[in-house]
């Protein structure tokens, strides 16, 4: 193989329909731009699902009468509740807040904002907090043994709440690899387009190359090269525009929750690991497809 | 028409040969043909030991799209070294004909050999060590217009991956032996139609191939320059290049004698050694 040969064929081809190769690699671009947000998105939900993994408690918050009356779980109705889950092999540890222990991480938490003025102690529950040892089947055993129970007011997952924020993540991720899958299907059939515009402006050369028994690898190489290239372009323009986006869009947006620990930060790092695999993805994508297009459209 | 045939080769002592080709048509084969075949050739040598280039037997192209068939039950023979002009009207079968020996179709029945090939059975992946050993050459010349004279000729060995101390050795020897000696920097739209064909042939012989096929080469020409390309031809069919052409060209088969092998509505009609275009014209 004479790669000097090739790398010209290559560069006359692309030279050749210049505004095709620019649609091309621009609408690769979106789509792996696009794959790229849907990647981080998972990569986000992935980080903080095991963010919270340890962190998620059952709360099992008691009734004001027991809640007023006791301040320290020593009374037989919140110590027997106590035990009982702590004999449980489902469960890790229980601890006890108090009225007065819930007054004041309440008034931290909304420290500043009018709710803390109007919060009185009183109208706080007292808790028993429940660290799971089995998070998978520990939430609904604490739920059965504590639901109806004398003295339970209500219990809390806040494995629900953090649901709502993994729906959310979901959403996103999937509204992303929507638009990632329609715009894959438009550059792929730009990609084909050109690979047959290519083919059919160089129709003499093929020709001939053909006819002098140039193998399929001399005929065929410039055209995939062509669209591999036009793969990878796109991919690195992807991954220069998550990075840009990262830092324009992403991190103002997500500044607020990412600061409070609710969602872990996107990195540079898992901006740059994410744009790595799309430069694989896009050259593989571009390659298969203008293979399968020279293989179908067109006599090589 | 077999019996004009018979009259046509019975110049000579000959030496007959009967070709099936279902239609009781008779070649003979000359000596004088013979001795224009060149090197390989030893005079007076017995059939069979000229080593038989091209074969065909009983091969039928249908195409889907006509009921009648392109190639029907064509069985013919070329040996090394022959010329041969491949005649017959418009839809008669001759492009058809070279399709099939260049594998750019497969015939619906029947069987092609080129060389040593079984043309019809080659794999996909060895149909260019089939092509490597053809040489081809068009009526509209398929020049690349963006490479010179020289580009164009070291183009058909660049691509079969030629070393470039081959290409430039090779390259100026073709160029003379066409007579463009001095021409190969010159561009393809700055030379006559003659001098074009000239390097088409040039491209088709760089790689030395076995056979050369010749699809209307003068069709786009003057007489006077198609007499230049035919003495071309002949040049390079005397280094023992089989040679078959197709040709609607009156005057370049009757004054060359060579082999004629007409096909009419997709059959062999006449199959004679040093025939004419036209019987008795």
């Amino acid at each position: 193989m004479r790669s000097d040969f090739v790398r010209r064929e290559v560069a006359t081809g692309l030279r050749r329909n210049v505004t095709m190769t620019v649609a091309m690699v621009l609408t690769t671009a979106i789509s792996l731009a696009l794959l790229g947000t849907g990647m981080l998105a998972v990569r986000t939900i992935d980080s903080t699902e095991s963010l919270y993994a340890d962190r998620l408690e059952i709360q099992v918050a008691l009734t004001q009468d027991v809640s007023a009356a006791d301040q320290d779980c020593s009374q037989p109705i919140c110590s027997g509740l106590k035990k009982t889950l702590e004999n449980s092999p489902l469960v890790e540890s229980v601890t006890f807040e108090s009225q007065q222990e819930a007054y004041t991480r309440f008034q931290q938490l909304f420290a500043g904002q009018s709710i803390a003025d109007v919060a009185r102690p009183q109208s706080l529950p007292a808790t028993l907090r429940v660290k799971l040892a089995d998070q998978q089947t520990g939430a609904d055993a604490v739920r059965q043994a504590m639901n109806g129970q004398v003295g339970v007011r209500t219990i809390i997952d806040q494995r629900d709440v953090v649901g709502k924020l993994f729906d959310f993540l979901g959403g996103v991720r999937n509204v992303t690899f929507a638009l990632a899958l329609v715009q894959a299907v438009a550059a792929l059939l730009l990609i084909s387009n050109t690979v047959q515009v290519s083919a059919y402006t160089r129709r003499v050369e093929v020709g001939v190359m053909r006819l002098v028994g140039a193998t399929r690898w001399y005929t065929q190489l410039p055209f995939l090269i062509e669209a591999v290239l036009t793969g990878v372009v796109g991919a690195v323009l992807a991954g220069v525009g998550l990075v840009v986006a990262k830092f324009a869009f992403i991190d103002d947006l997500l500044a607020g929750i990412a600061q409070n620990g609710v969602i872990p930060p996107i990195t540079i790092y898992d901006v740059l690991e994410t744009s790595i695999w799309l430069l694989p993805i896009g050259a593989a994508i571009a390659g298969v497809t203008g293979y399968v297009t020279l293989r179908l459209y067109v006599k090589v | 028409m077999v019996a004009m045939a018979t009259v046509a080769t019975h110049e000579g002592s000959s030496l007959p040969l009967t070709l099936g080709d279902g239609r009781g048509g008779i070649r003979e084969r000359s000596p004088r043909r013979a001795e224009g075949a060149g090197r390989t050739r030893v005079a007076g040598a017995a059939p069979g030991t000229v080593p038989t280039v091209i074969r065909l037997e009983r091969v039928t192209k249908m195409y889907k799209t006509s009921t009648r068939p392109a190639l029907d039950r064509v069985s013919v023979s070329v040996d090394k070294g022959e010329f041969v002009f491949l005649i017959g009207p418009s839809g008669s079968g001759k492009s058809t004909f070279l399709r099939l020996l260049l594998r750019e179709d497969v015939p619906t029945r029947g069987r092609i050999t080129v060389a040593d090939l079984d043309v019809a059975k080659l794999p996909r992946r060895r149909v260019p060590r089939l092509r490597q050993r053809i040489g081809v050459v068009f009526q509209d010349f398929r020049l690349l217009p963006n490479r010179t004279v020289g580009g164009n000729v070291a183009f058909a060995l660049e691509v079969i991956g030629k070393p470039q101390a081959t290409i430039a050795r090779v390259v100026p020897e073709v160029l003379e032996l066409v007579g463009l000696e001095g021409k190969a920097d010159r561009m393809p739209h700055e030379l006559s139609g003659g001098e074009q064909q000239r390097v088409a042939i040039a491209r088709a012989f760089v790689n030395r191939p076995l056979v050369l096929l010749a699809d209307e080469p003068t069709g786009n020409l003057d007489p006077d320059t198609s007499q230049d390309i035919m003495l071309l031809l002949e040049r390079i069919n005397r280094t023992g290049t089989t040679v078959v052409m197709a040709t609607h060209d009156h005057s370049i088969v009757d004054s060359m004698r060579r082999r004629v092998v007409e096909l009419d509505l997709g059959q062999v009609v006449r199959d004679e050694s040093r025939g004419v275009y036209g019987v008795g014209r």
